[in-house]
């Protein structure tokens, strides 16, 4: 064979261990790190797994709110005004994030079905919602301040 | 009447860019030197246009013409001038007007530096920027006018920038940004032009390679500014979070940076010609990609402003032509232009083909976790999203694959080397690179292992590079002689990899070394952190131009010593009610000091607050500075000027 033409061969042969090696890495690192996101209806149907992580998101319900005295807990409630599922939080929220606001949470859902989330998005500006939440509520049938469409 | 003009000067630029794709390209088929020679001035015609819409949009801006939709939504009287100015790119459809201000002095630039370039091949090059320009112009005409007015029923105020964006990082950020993006068209101007002409060798590369070390630098300089930006504007004080929008700027200085390298193979040993084309191809195509994914509101990011679907399908076109017809022309040309040549296994074109492959490798792993839950959506599978453990689990393995040969990078040699000659170059930066990567984490307890292998890493690295050095500079007629003989390209090379491991050393280090808190801190408690005691004093009542803030001090001190006065603030924009968080931050080479403001909580003034102790964070930025500026020094290079003037000209009958 040209000896141009045998390196190539080597190299194509290399190329093609190193990018299967690549991939199998890609998959494995992919199976651990998917985050799946559920509408709080399909949580409260008991769709969404117990103990992986998942991201839900919704509307901030008014009033939901609740800080611990002494630490930095927060307890809230996102809605898709079909279900609603409890969060609670420990740290400092997005300075976005409010009552009757768009959010999504991260975090993994306990035996009693709330998320225990270590994340939270809210939304950028006025004017932009998360995709995932303005998804969620078109599927519940409900515009974002709640009224059925 | 302004804003009028700045339209109409948009839609000549348009004509104008249509004329520039196709005139020349005719005249380099048909061998009409004339039409050929129309290029270079329809270039400069085409930056004077855009830039006489885009002055007319900043005075829209400046003169806070609120009748003007754009100003009307993203500006607002009590804005300071500058901001105002900035507002101008804080929006989607000004954002593309810059783009396009980007581009046209990019082709003009090109027109007016390489008269020395053969007409045939300037005027290919000229008009393949111009198409680019045609895409983006029409997407900004028909699609996002900027200049769409609001009458009747002009605001007296306009509703404000995002406050996020009122910053000085975004005053410079998408301008080097874009400076970045659209620089890598050069390259694929380039590609296609070669590519039409069936003509690829050397001087090709000598001609890419200035252009494209441009683009790269501003590239490293706009992600880095992302970076610095997102570290104290956000208050979370992070610097990088794998998001799709960092991504999409990031792919393309990746696929860059194995153009880079492999255009010096190319260049020097006229080797790869085909793959350092597809590269240029690649880069670009992830521009577009970047930009798609940003302007579309396919994503959930900061730079997503709220879209229509049809601009994101525009993109989508655009894109699917650019990429579709450079591949269908790089398939038909591809075996015109192949290399021939052959090298060592050992060799400098061994270890930069090694640089390629990862650097490809790397791209494809990120391109892959960004688009996976475009996928997966697509496909109806749910929504889904990639976090950063996915791209950390990937992206860090393959960067510490890449660091022992880029140690032997320098010092190798072309075609044909020795594994002992190496050796005998090799074992003293080994050898010293084992000993810092053993000692140096000593001096930070407990030992990390993970900073015990990038001290490796970097030292490996530093080590080999100040030897190389010094061994040039040692000359017969003293140093001073060998200072001056080392070439800016060596010299770009060197500022450029000690930039890659300054940044590998910060990555590290400040991932493995912060300390973050949240607490909750009342007027007059201490914290500890890091050795330093933070003291929260109080909180004030401030005003701002455009904001009122509730401003915390803390007093920190080492040991009793006084470190600093911090004062971090909680901001209410008066023209949306937004509440924006101001980090404060105490800087230093070794160690940064980070106070952010939560919420108030609780009774007795309790705050709820962020403290974090970050060192070797400014590492990270000051490495991409440093590969900025090797980047920028390498362009200087002499080389590409002398020998660009003394290339014989290539006659029309020639190329064709």
């Amino acid at each position: 064979m040209h000896p141009v033409r045998k390196q190539r061969l080597y190299l194509v042969l290399f190329m093609v261990l190193f990018s299967s090696a690549a991939i199998a890495l890609m998959v494995y690192a992919l199976r651990g790190n998917i985050n799946l996101f559920y509408p709080p209806s399909d949580v409260a149907a008991g769709e969404a797994p117990i103990g992986r992580p998942i991201r839900v998101g919704g509307m901030v319900v008014a009033d939901s709110l609740r800080r611990s005295e002494t630490s930095l807990e927060i307890t809230f409630e996102l809605t898709d005004y079909e279900a609603t599922v409890p969060v609670t939080y420990t740290g400092i929220l997005p300075d976005l994030f409010d009552e009757g606001q768009g959010a999504v949470a991260s975090g993994e859902l306990n035996a009693q079905g709330v998320l225990e989330a270590t994340e939270i998005l809210a939304k950028h500006d006025e004017n932009y919602m998360p995709p995932e939440v303005a998804d969620a509520l078109e599927n519940s049938g409900y515009d974002y301040k709640g009224n059925a469409q | 009447m302004i804003p009028e003009i700045g339209h109409f000067a948009l839609i000549i630029s348009l004509c104008l860019a249509v004329i520039l794709t196709l005139v020349p390209a005719w005249g380099a088929w048909r061998g009409n030197s004339v039409a050929m020679a129309l290029a270079p001035s329809l270039s400069v015609g085409l930056l004077v246009f855009v830039g006489i819409s885009f002055a007319c949009l900043s005075t829209a801006f400046l003169q806070d013409d609120f009748s003007v939709k754009l100003v009307a939504s993203h500006s607002n009287s009590l804005l300071p001038p500058i901001y105002k100015f900035a507002a101008v790119w804080g929006n989607h459809e000004g954002s593309l007007l810059l783009w396009l201000l980007i581009l046209s002095l990019w082709t003009a630039a090109v027109a007016v530096f390489s008269s020395q370039l053969p007409l045939l091949v300037l005027s290919r090059v000229l008009s393949v920027m111009g198409g680019i320009g045609v895409g983006f112009l029409a997407f900004s005409l028909f699609t996002s006018n900027p200049f769409a007015r609001l009458l009747p029923g002009t605001p007296v105020d306009g509703s404000d920038l995002n406050p996020l964006l009122q910053d000085p990082g975004l005053i410079i950020h998408p301008p080097l940004l874009y400076m970045g993006y659209v620089g890598f068209s050069v390259a694929f101007a380039f590609a296609i032009a070669a590519l039409m002409g069936g003509r690829l060798d050397a001087s090709w590369a000598r001609w890419s390679r200035p252009w494209t070390n441009i683009a790269w630098a501003f590239l490293s300089l706009g992600i880095m500014l992302g970076s610095w930006w997102a570290y104290y504007e956000l208050g979370w004080g992070g610097w990088w979070f794998w998001d799709p929008v960092e991504n999409a700027s990031f792919m393309p200085w990746l696929a860059g940076t194995a153009l880079i390298h492999s255009l010096a193979a190319t260049e020097k040993r006229g080797l790869f010609k085909s793959w350092t084309v597809l590269l240029a191809i690649f880069a670009f195509s992830l521009s577009l990609l970047g930009t798609f994914l940003v302007r579309s509101g396919v994503l959930t990011s900061v730079h997503a402003f709220a879209t229509d679907p049809a601009r994101g399908l525009f993109i989508l076109i655009f894109l699917a032509i650019v990429v579709g017809g450079s591949l269908t022309l790089y398939a038909f040309r591809a075996p015109a232009v192949s290399s021939r040549v052959s090298f060592g296994w050992v060799s400098r074109e061994s270890l930069l083909l090694w640089n390629n492959v990862v650097f490809l490798v790397a791209t494809i792993t990120v391109l892959f976790g960004t688009l996976f839950p475009l996928m997966v959506d697509a496909l109806g599978q749910g929504k889904i999203s990639v976090g950063p453990p996915y791209f950390n689990a990937v992206f860090v393995p393959l960067m510490a694959l890449l660091v022992p040969f880029m140690g032997a990078g320098p010092i190798s040699r072309w075609k044909r080397d020795t594994v002992s000659r190496w050796r005998g170059e090799l074992v003293i930066p080994a050898a010293v690179a084992v000993v810092c990567g053993f000692t140096l984490p000593l001096l930070q307890a407990p030992y990390n292992i993970w900073v015990a292998l990038a001290v490796l890493m970097s030292s490996w690295l530093f080590i080999g590079l100040a030897r190389d050095v010094l061994q040039k500079v040692r000359t017969p007629a003293g140093p001073l002689r060998g200072w001056r003989r080392l070439t800016p390209g060596y010299c770009g090379m060197v500022i450029a990899h000690l930039g890659f491991a300054a940044c590998v050393t910060g990555v590290v280090a400040t991932s493995q070394y912060s300390v973050e808190h949240d607490l909750k801190m009342r007027p007059g408690d201490v914290r500890d952190l890091a050795g330093y005691d933070f003291r929260f004093i109080d909180v004030m009542q401030v005003r701002g131009p455009n904001f009122v803030a509730e401003e915390a001090r803390f007093e920190v001190t080492r040991d009793g010593v006084p470190v600093a006065i911090m004062m971090p603030q909680k901001r209410r924009y008066l023209a949306t009610g937004s509440v924006m968080t101001e980090a404060a931050i105490d800087a230093g080479l070794f160690r940064d000091l980070y106070v952010a403001m939560g919420e108030p909580v609780g009774s007795g003034g309790a705050w709820a607050m962020r403290l974090h102790y970050k060192p070797m964070v400014r590492w990270m930025w000051l490495g991409a500075i440093l590969m900025a500026a090797g980047a920028f020094t390498a362009a200087l290079d002499k080389r590409y000027r002398r020998q660009r003037a003394t290339s014989p000209a290539e006659t029309v009958a020639h190329g064709v």
